[in-house]
């Protein structure tokens, strides 16, 4: 008797402090990682799609931890435009580093030099919409049938009406009349060879639900989404970035200012902003007292009322 | 942060994205750059006010036809909550999506017309609603502005709701009644003056005021197997973890369980939430179960409490809300998808066709049409656990997939 006591005394020293219960765990967080497990259960070859900005950088946190102690089941990758922040491409190879996960990397440039699509010109030229057809000859080269993304319903007015499952034919296109209904938890997987679903894990999260995970977790961020200076011009009301990779007119005089980005894609589309945070607090501060929609700072979305919903139907994300 | 999340339901021209859209404006939800689209789109429109649903009328068919065809899906929060509305269309074809929306929410707002009192549409919009278990339902009755703030107006209309509320299943719903202008503004966000005689809370104080636990529909625990987690590596190299979602109640560490369809039993080792361990897995959280023994359990198997077995059985019948143009006939199969669960079904019988607006008439058919619902019963290759929808809104719901297109084609709710 006396033994077997004590062998429970032991056993219970070596035990895990156990936590009360998982009430006070956010719903969105729960929510998406029932989405990333539902992911690797119903298809043979995800993909996340990851762009070194902070939605896709919640998005590996998400996976991390719907699938602990084993690691992500599935491989990341970025469509390069070229013409990214270079202090994104640092801070994507670190984290990929860091956490032992498979990276691929497929560069619109490619497609230029193989005559796929033509590079823009002029004031307003990006690579923004030419990711479309390098993505797509990815996707069909690694057979993958579920693109992850880190879209979210509340950027924009066409992506409010995204599936959490959105089905694309083989020519990579949105049909979004004839989208599956999704009812209770239940996510309908079920496609043809030679169509991919575009998954969107956090569909149900905000900008300031996403930067306050970032602030709970303590994430690691590019630098480039905290205060600092940097050399800009003014256009449109606009502050675009100076670099080589923007079209700049004579006229459009370089200033260095202090700002920060909100929202990362190519230099050549997104604008910056006046901004003082300079750590997680501020800039979720910032968010919080915001008059400015997120993608009031995107270039590529002022070309009309319309814009997304083009993209998206041809393929874009 | 707490999330509520609401279906709204109304008739074309009831109001309904201008009530989102003052629920917006009102609590600043709209940004600098989307209220100057929406001024500048109303002024080319000649409109003498401001357009608020063109804060949610998403798609380009929609803005040219000026009427919402799809479920879209807006976003605001408060220092409390956080909301998320999912704007369903009110049209008689479109039932499909307002089924969709209300399977997702634990709240609806009802819009009514204040010049028009409970129509049809208004009977169809609630019986989904009571179909569907929506715990929490506020009757808005909007236009009040247009019957110059009338009480009489309102008690009338509200007193033809209670009559409707007399029909209903679902007798533990609760319905709040709130007279407002989302036009003008009056009860939306801010008390209006202009009702002197309305004692009650503002639609925004009142989804305040809601408790989270409350309004969520509760049953016994259900645990459906996502996924098997093996990491196979050095350090957890017996590691085996079921990965689900918990429904309906809380599973702890020590609970006798037992894995169906196996019928085997262990009992839970451990709980995870991604590396921290817990005592208690509560309702809804996405955690990864261990087990004492080494039993099999795969992808669509459940672990259940012992002694709160759910029925296993390979047929059932159900409430089945039909979203597809190609018709349903006895002797189609589909695929039943239930919780993460698949299997082959056969129609068995079309029992009967339910008119979906408390009339009571009750139609023999042979096959179901887009938006139709009816009583229809079903042979399954492989038995499921399920429990009745109306003791376990999770557990007593599927999706049926068309075997050939693979689309969703209809939603069930077991009888």
């Amino acid at each position: 008797m006396e033994i077997s006591s004590i062998e429970l005394e032991l056993s219970q020293v070596t035990e895990v402090a156990l936590l009360n219960d998982t009430s006070q765990i956010n719903t969105l967080e729960n929510e998406a990682i029932y989405i990333f497990r539902e992911v690797a259960a119903q298809f043979e070859k995800p993909v996340l799609l990851f762009s070194g900005g902070k939605d896709s950088i919640t998005l590996v946190r998400l996976a991390q931890k719907a699938f602990w102690p084993a690691k992500i089941p599935f491989p990341l990758m970025h469509i390069d435009t070229g013409h990214n922040f270079p202090e994104t491409i640092v801070f994507r190879d670190k984290l990929v580093a860091e956490l032992g996960l498979e990276l691929i990397v497929r560069n619109v440039q490619d497609s230029i030099d193989q005559g796929k699509v033509k590079e823009e010109s002029g004031k307003y030229a990006s690579r923004n919409s030419l990711q479309t057809t390098t993505l797509l000859d990815a996707i069909a080269e690694f057979k993958f049938d579920a693109c992850i993304g880190g879209a979210r319903r509340d950027e924009e007015k066409a992506r409010a009406k995204e599936r959490i499952f959105s089905v694309r034919d083989d020519f990579g296109q949105w049909d979004e009349r004839n989208q599956r209904p999704e009812l209770f938890d239940m996510l309908n997987g079920q496609i043809e060879l030679g169509q991919n679903v575009r998954v969107f894990p956090i569909s149900n999260w905000t900008e300031l639900d996403v930067w306050s995970y970032i602030k709970e977790e303590a994430m690691e961020i590019p630098s480039i989404y905290f205060a600092h200076k940097r050399k800009i011009f003014l256009r449109d009301g606009l502050i675009w970035s100076h670099s080589d990779y923007v079209y700049q007119e004579e006229d459009e005089e370089v200033l260095e200012k202090m700002v920060r980005f909100r929202t990362v894609g190519d230099m050549s589309c997104t604008a910056a902003e006046y901004s003082e945070a300079f750590d997680i607090d501020a800039v979720v501060q910032e968010i919080r007292n915001s008059t400015i929609s997120e993608r009031g700072a995107r270039i590529d979305d002022k070309r009309s009322d319309a814009a997304m919903e083009k993209r998206k139907q041809q393929g874009y994300f | 942060m707490e999330v509520l999340k609401i279906a709204t339901a109304g008739s074309v021209d009831d109001g309904k994205s201008t009530l989102i859209g003052r629920l917006l404006y009102d609590t600043n939800s709209l940004t600098t750059d989307k209220l100057e689209a929406i001024e500048k789109t109303s002024k080319q429109k000649g409109y003498d006010y401001l357009d608020f649903s063109l804060a949610t009328d998403g798609l380009v068919a929609e803005r040219e036809q000026g009427i919402t065809i799809d479920v879209a899906h807006i976003y605001f929060s408060t220092q409390k909550k956080s909301y998320i509305i999912a704007d369903t269309p009110g049209h008689v074809e479109y039932t499909r999506n307002m089924v969709t929306g209300a399977s997702t929410s634990q709240a609806a707002i009802i819009l009514i017309d204040a010049r028009k009192g409970v129509i049809a549409q208004t009977n169809r919009h609630f019986f989904i609603n009571n179909l569907l278990r929506v715990k929490e339902v506020v009757v808005a009755i909007n236009k009040m502005d247009l019957v110059d703030f009338s009480e009489e107006r309102y008690n009338e209309i509200k007193s033809d709701f209670e009559e409707l509320m007399r029909k209903r299943d679902y007798e533990d719903q609760r319905i709040t009644f709130i007279p407002v202008s989302a036009l003008k503004g009056d009860n939306v966000v801010n008390k209006s003056k202009n009702t002197a005689w309305y004692k009650g809370d503002t639609l925004l104080e009142h989804l305040e005021g809601l408790d989270l636990v409350a309004v969520s529909n509760t049953g016994t625990p259900r645990f459906p197997v996502q996924y098997v987690i093996r990491p196979k590596t050095d350090e957890f190299h017996d590691f085996r973890g079921f990965a689900g979602k918990v429904y309906g109640g809380e599973l702890s560490v020590g609970d006798a369980v037992v894995a169906l369809p196996s019928q085997t039993t262990s009992k839970i080792k451990a709980i995870y939430f991604h590396d921290k361990q817990y005592k208690t897995a509560s309702r809804r959280s996405s955690v990864t179960i261990t087990l004492e023994d080494e039993i099999n359990v795969s992808r669509g198997d459940m672990l259940v409490k012992t002694n709160d077995l759910p029925t296993i059985d390979k047929q059932f019948t159900a409430t089945l809300s039909w979203m597809d143009s190609q018709k349903l006939t006895a002797g189609n199969k589909y695929i039943v998808q239930h919780g993460v669960n698949k299997v082959l079904a056969k129609v068995a019988t079309v029992e009967h066709k339910i008119a979906p607006d408390y009339s009571g008439i009750d139609t023999e058919t042979e096959s179901l049409g887009m938006n139709d619902i009816a009583q229809v019963s079903f042979r399954l290759n492989k038995p499921i656990f399920y429990d009745k929808f109306k003791n376990h809104r999770t557990n007593g719901s599927f999706i049926l997939i068309d075997t050939q297109t693979n689309s969703t084609v209809g939603a069930g709710f077991i009888s």
